[in-house]
């Protein structure tokens, strides 16, 4: 019980910093919105283009928007020196991975709760249960590496260009299994139809959360 | 120092005697196939690089446990080689793909099962050796690659499964289900055994001028 309260105490502290600097969610959400609009310009035409087309726009659309915020869930700890600070906090690193990781999920699971009925509204899809496991367990997926990227770039020269290079093609089976099961979600098929899809981000989830809470601790060790 | 250096040379003519006679099996002796034609032979080049790029970065894999259990530089070394070998094979695996393509396939790239997962392949190993020159010194690079090695390896397979469900049409089983002529088994055979002496000669070239450039630093600094 005391491994989760201190995990929860260094969440707390990112959602504590989140309310008062308004640095990732906010500014993630409107970077989605806008890509969204743009993707709009992009392929335009009727609906019949918008069906074909909308699961490859929501995934890229999300995968941005997580390697935006992901970035920024280290930068922010590096720029004051309170990498520092929670390095010397009487916790072991992976407690660290932990907090940070559920930090990083609830952030992107906010933004995406806005975005994605802003999404079905813009281009009249309908969302469906389906929609929204996939989105939840693709997010853990995408945070699951991405908070263990985002820890090793930042003490990088390059920092937030070193993110999306090593990130990107890690999650490619995740974007394929979220982009074809999404794809099956929106045309309303049955749970049946998207299972193998959901195993493959499933095995995901669970085999990259074990792999990185336990490396965790050789990207930031100084 | 003077063994390894012996053992060194005679790789290297062993090597090189079994890539002669490879050429020879792929280009004389073996049969051209009847559907392909010529091109077809390319087959017996690019498996090889394939299963070796596959070896290489398993290598590295290794490597790179090594190295975060035990902290040697030996295991950084050995990854960090045999990553440069790994993606030096996957890039003449994916060229000499695109080459086999166009005749049979008529086009060059398709996003095919394997195609598309060495592509991945090539990328992930790519960012590997990229990550090392940012960190800000040379153990923490090492650490770094070896979380990247560790990680990207892991994928490997999660990667083959969602690409293969999402699209196949690579000639695949045809060497498991016996459907290679046994001239050409054998020239594939020969290959293979021609192209793994290769990968070894490369990486223990390349781990022999990894030292040698560690040496000269020092020295350098040394002087300083």
């Amino acid at each position: 019980m005391r491994f989760w309260r201190k995990v929860l105490a260094i969440t707390w502290k990112d959602v504590l910093s989140e309310f008062r600097t308004r640095e990732i969610i906010f500014s993630v959400l409107v970077f989605t919105l806008l890509v969204i609009v743009i993707f709009n310009f992009a392929f335009g035409g009727g609906q019949d283009t918008i069906q074909m087309v909308a699961p490859g726009m929501l995934w890229i659309t999300f995968t941005f928007a997580g390697v935006l915020s992901l970035n920024r869930s280290f930068i922010i700890e590096k720029e004051e020196g309170c990498l520092e600070g929670l390095l010397v906090c009487p916790v072991s690193r992976e407690i660290i991975y932990l907090g940070k990781m559920l930090a990083s999920l609830l952030f992107m699971l906010s933004v995406e709760v806005v975005a994605l009925p802003i999404f079905a509204i813009l281009f009249n899809l309908d969302i469906s249960f389906q929609l929204v496991v996939i989105t939840l367990l693709t997010t853990v997926g995408f945070v699951t590496v991405g908070v263990l990227f985002s820890a090793l770039a930042v003490n990088t020269r390059a920092r937030e260009m070193v993110l999306p290079l090593l990130f990107l093609p890690i999650v490619v089976p995740l974007i394929i299994a979220a982009v074809e099961s999404s794809g099956l979600a929106l045309s309303g098929e049955s749970w049946g139809e998207i299972a193998s899809w959901l195993q493959i981000i499933g095995a995901f989830d669970v085999i990259f959360l074990v792999v990185s809470f336990w490396v965790f601790n050789y990207t930031i060790e100084e | 120092m003077k063994e390894n250096h012996t053992f060194k040379m005679v790789l290297l003519g062993t090597t090189t005697i079994a890539m002669v006679v490879t050429m020879y099996l792929i280009f004389i002796w073996v049969p051209t196939e009847e559907e392909m034609g010529v091109v077809q032979r390319i087959f017996y080049l690019h498996v090889p690089l394939a299963w070796l790029a596959f070896l290489a970065f398993f290598v590295v894999f290794i490597g790179s446990i090594m190295y975060l259990w035990k902290r040697q530089e030996k295991w950084d070394v050995l990854a960090h080689s045999s990553a440069e070998v790994g993606v030096t094979f996957t890039t003449l695996f994916l060229i000499t793909g695109i080459i086999w393509a166009k005749p049979v396939w008529g086009v060059w790239w398709t996003w095919d099962a394997r195609l598309t997962a060495a592509l991945v392949l090539w990328l992930m190993y790519l960012a590997y050796l990229i990550i090392r020159p940012y960190a800000a010194d040379v153990q923490r690079g090492a650490r770094f690659a070896a979380v990247i090695g560790i990680v990207g390896f892991i994928d490997v397979p999660i990667v083959a499964l969602a690409i293969s469900l999402w699209r196949t049409q690579h000639p695949s089983a045809v060497i498991f289900e016996g459907g290679l002529a046994s001239t050409m088994l054998a020239t594939l055979l020969v290959s293979l055994f021609a192209f793994t002496l290769l990968y070894w000669l490369l990486l223990m070239l390349r781990i022999a001028i990894r030292k040698d450039e560690t040496e000269l630093k020092r020295l350098k600094e040394q002087r300083d």
